[in-house]
């Protein structure tokens, strides 16, 4: 039989709820429930985790690291979408 | 020691709890043999992580046999300083791990089964026995899940793997019956609302395992008269060696504390 | 658990280095690495880069899987079920470690079947500590206490490395490590405590694992001469050497508190240097082992190998069920 390697999926963790799920590193599985099971045992076994996120690393879509330019420089210049871009007076500059 | 018991312990009380414990005792010592040596890392994970359940309930359990007993016996000197007829498991805890549809069967097997005690037992008049069955109860569900699964693929899998699983089938399907037999124990033990007899758990246990072995392929095994005695303390040729392994240690060194 | 030093001679990668072809980039990536930034997988890096990663991160990840076998030689005799769950968890670890490492190598365009070949046919090496043999309980515990205490000087330092995956990995191995030499001196502290039989086994096996330890941190920084470029690239941060002495003075007065006596003479306080000097590493017995003539090199590789062969099968069947549930979705649909 020819020979095939497992899959491999990356696997998101929320370490408790009101966090968002994290990226913490990949497992190799057949399938889904066979990755999810293996992510909690690779994964949580010191209670990082109370839900798990598996996902095909082939259907990962990335953005290009060479179009980093492009895609992110542009919002270099919005200094005005900071909160800290406008000076209030002192008395009310809590807001 | 003792002191903390709240009903009068009878003779069949103490068994059945030995019984449970030592079940997941020789279990989770067969399942931690896989460790650094399963097919694929993930798997060895897997292995590992029900095997430590397994030992964690193992312990919870003789200690609490322990104090059942009342004679100061601690989780370590019944697990480790029992001669091998008083091991109270079912055999098919004891069997080995020809190869890995050996482990994984047998893990569905007992583990569906545990799945239905625990539940069972979530109910025990015996509090602690109610405590820790709702722990084991959680990781029960997992095994059953997680070896299911397993059985499944192995059963529909290749020729080889479907040949493979059906082969450890028929080996382990026979030592099923043990878990069913009817017996004294039981019966003192069912009365007293401490735990259910395992016989009547025989036609709930196939109700769950049977659909997976038909997702799996697998054919199930006639009844057979066989019998064997694993819980009334007659073990197979396995059991020998594997506690001349697990106990050497203790044995060799009488009085050392690790 | 970890690593030696990486770096052994007559390893280094082939890979020409970029900078004709690739000018631009490699200044870029040059004026990350000097500014202390974190190459992440997709970015460009120079090929001898990402070939001499591959190799370090692989040749980690198989020490953590070989290193399962030493300490997995005891599961099933641990003398107490607390000692047996502790060591089940820690020999897990292991392979955890080496599964987020693996993951961490597969980011750079490798698979883990191709690095698990490489292993498995000789051509990858695995730290030389794991050819020793564990031959009591106590091994246990020292392996715990120093090979792991070893391993951790070595690792935390590549929690800050230049690349990414591997640092977070290594975040990751470090949080759990320190349990490993914890629960080690733990079960060392109970048996020092216990019968003279008991302390004979922990003086026996810190008499045999003290020295390979030493060398777990690889040759001398004159000897080493893969060091100044991984240095440069912000993969080692901390040379063999100094990792070593930081080693020794930690643990001499760990030794002390446990009542035993490492096995070197000439380990004395060094007041001018404000460290402890020790005596000279036999360093053929370091290349030897290196160079597949320890102890336990050929049943290590060989248990791998069974483990994997016999496992071929099951990883076959998985795939096959898969493949067949896929279709009957899809005919379904």
């Amino acid at each position: 039989m020819e020979r095939k390697e497992w899959p491999l999926w990356e696997i998101f963790v929320r370490s408790k709820n009101g966090l968002d799920h994290k990226h913490c590193g990949s497992v190799h599985a057949t399938d889904a429930r066979m990755a999810l099971q293996v992510a909690r045992d690779v994964y949580t076994r010191r209670q990082e985790g109370v839900s798990i996120w598996a996902v095909k690393a082939s259907d990962i879509v990335a953005s290009d690291p060479d179009a980093k330019p492009e895609l992110f420089d542009p919002a270099e210049d919005k200094i005005y979408r900071h909160p800290t871009f406008y000076k209030l007076p002192d008395e009310v500059d809590h807001m | 020691m003792g002191a903390q018991m709240t009903m009068q312990t009878t003779p069949e009380h103490l068994e059945y709890v030995l019984r449970l414990g030592d079940a997941a005792l020789i279990h989770g010592q067969r399942l931690s043999e896989w460790c650094g040596h399963a097919p694929v890392l993930e798997e060895d994970m897997a292995m590992a992580n029900m095997a430590l359940d397994l030992i964690g309930q193992a312990r919870l359990l003789l200690t609490h046999a322990g104090k059942l007993e009342g004679q100061g016996r601690d989780e370590d000197a019944l697990a480790f300083l029992r001669h091998e007829g008083q091991y109270r498991n079912p055999t098919l805890c004891e069997m080995p791990n020809t190869d890995f549809a050996h482990t994984i069967v047998k893990a569905f097997l007992l583990g569906s089964f545990n799945l239905l005690l625990w539940e069972r037992l979530g109910g025990s008049g015996d509090a602690e026995l109610a405590a820790i069955a709702a722990k084991s109860l959680k990781e029960a569900r997992y095994h059953a899940e997680h070896t299911g699964d397993w059985v499944i693929r192995l059963g529909d899998g290749t020729e080889e793997s479907h040949r493979r699983a059906q082969a450890a089938l028929d080996v382990l399907w026979p030592y099923t019956n043990e878990l069913f037999a009817p017996n004294a124990t039981d019966d003192a033990v069912s009365a007293a609302g401490i735990g259910p007899a395992w016989a009547e758990l025989a036609a709930e246990w196939e109700a769950a395992v049977l659909p997976v072995l038909k997702a799996a392929t697998l054919t199930v095994p006639a009844r057979t008269p066989f019998q064997s005695y694993g819980k009334f303390g007659r073990h197979s040729e396995y059991m020998g060696h594997l506690l001349a392994h697990m106990q050497h240690l203790p044995r060799s060194f009488p009085g050392a504390t690790w | 658990m970890y690593t030696q030093a990486l770096d052994i001679p007559g390893q280094q990668p082939k890979g020409k280095p970029d900078a004709v072809e690739n000018a631009a980039y490699q200044a870029e990536f040059d004026a990350r690495i000097d500014a202390g930034a974190t190459i992440e997988a997709k970015d460009w890096m120079p090929e001898a880069y990402r070939k001499t990663l591959i190799r370090q991160i692989s040749q980690h990840a198989h020490s953590e899987i070989v290193g399962m076998l030493p300490e997995g030689n005891w599961i099933s005799r641990a003398p107490s079920l607390k000692r047996k769950a502790i060591l089940l968890a820690k020999v897990q670890d292991e392979g955890g470690h080496g599964l987020y490492l693996y993951a961490a190598a597969e980011t750079l365009g490798v698979s883990r079947d191709e690095l698990t070949e490489a292993l498995l046919s000789g051509k990858a090496k695995y730290s030389s500590i794991f050819n020793y043999p564990t031959l009591n309980w106590a091994d246990v515990g020292v392996i715990g206490w120093l090979v792991d205490g070893a391993a951790i000087m070595n690792q935390i330092p590549l929690c800050k490395c230049s690349y990414g995956p591997y640092a977070r990995a290594m975040v990751r191995v470090c949080k759990e490590e320190s349990f490993h030499q914890r629960q080690g001196y733990d079960a060392l502290l109970a048996m020092m405590g216990g019968t003279e039989a008991q302390r004979e086994m922990v003086q026996d096996a810190v008499n045999r694992w003290w020295w390979p330890s030493l060398m777990m941190f690889g040759p001398h920084d004159a000897d080493s001469p893969n060091s100044g470029q991984s240095m440069r690239w912000g993969i080692k941060r901390i040379s063999n050497d100094d990792l070593r002495q930081k080693f020794v003075d930690a643990t001499v007065p760990q030794a002390e508190v446990l009542g035993v006596t490492l096995p070197d003479p000439d380990l004395t306080w060094n007041e001018d240097r404000g460290h402890y000097d020790f005596g000279t590493i036999d360093w053929d017995e370091f290349w030897n082992v290196v160079n597949g003539h320890g102890q336990c090199n050929v049943d290590r590789l060989a248990t791998r190998v069974k483990a994997w062969e016999d496992g071929a099968w099951v990883r076959e069947a998985a795939i096959a069920h898969a493949e067949k549930q896929a279709a009957r979705e899809k005919a379904a649909a």
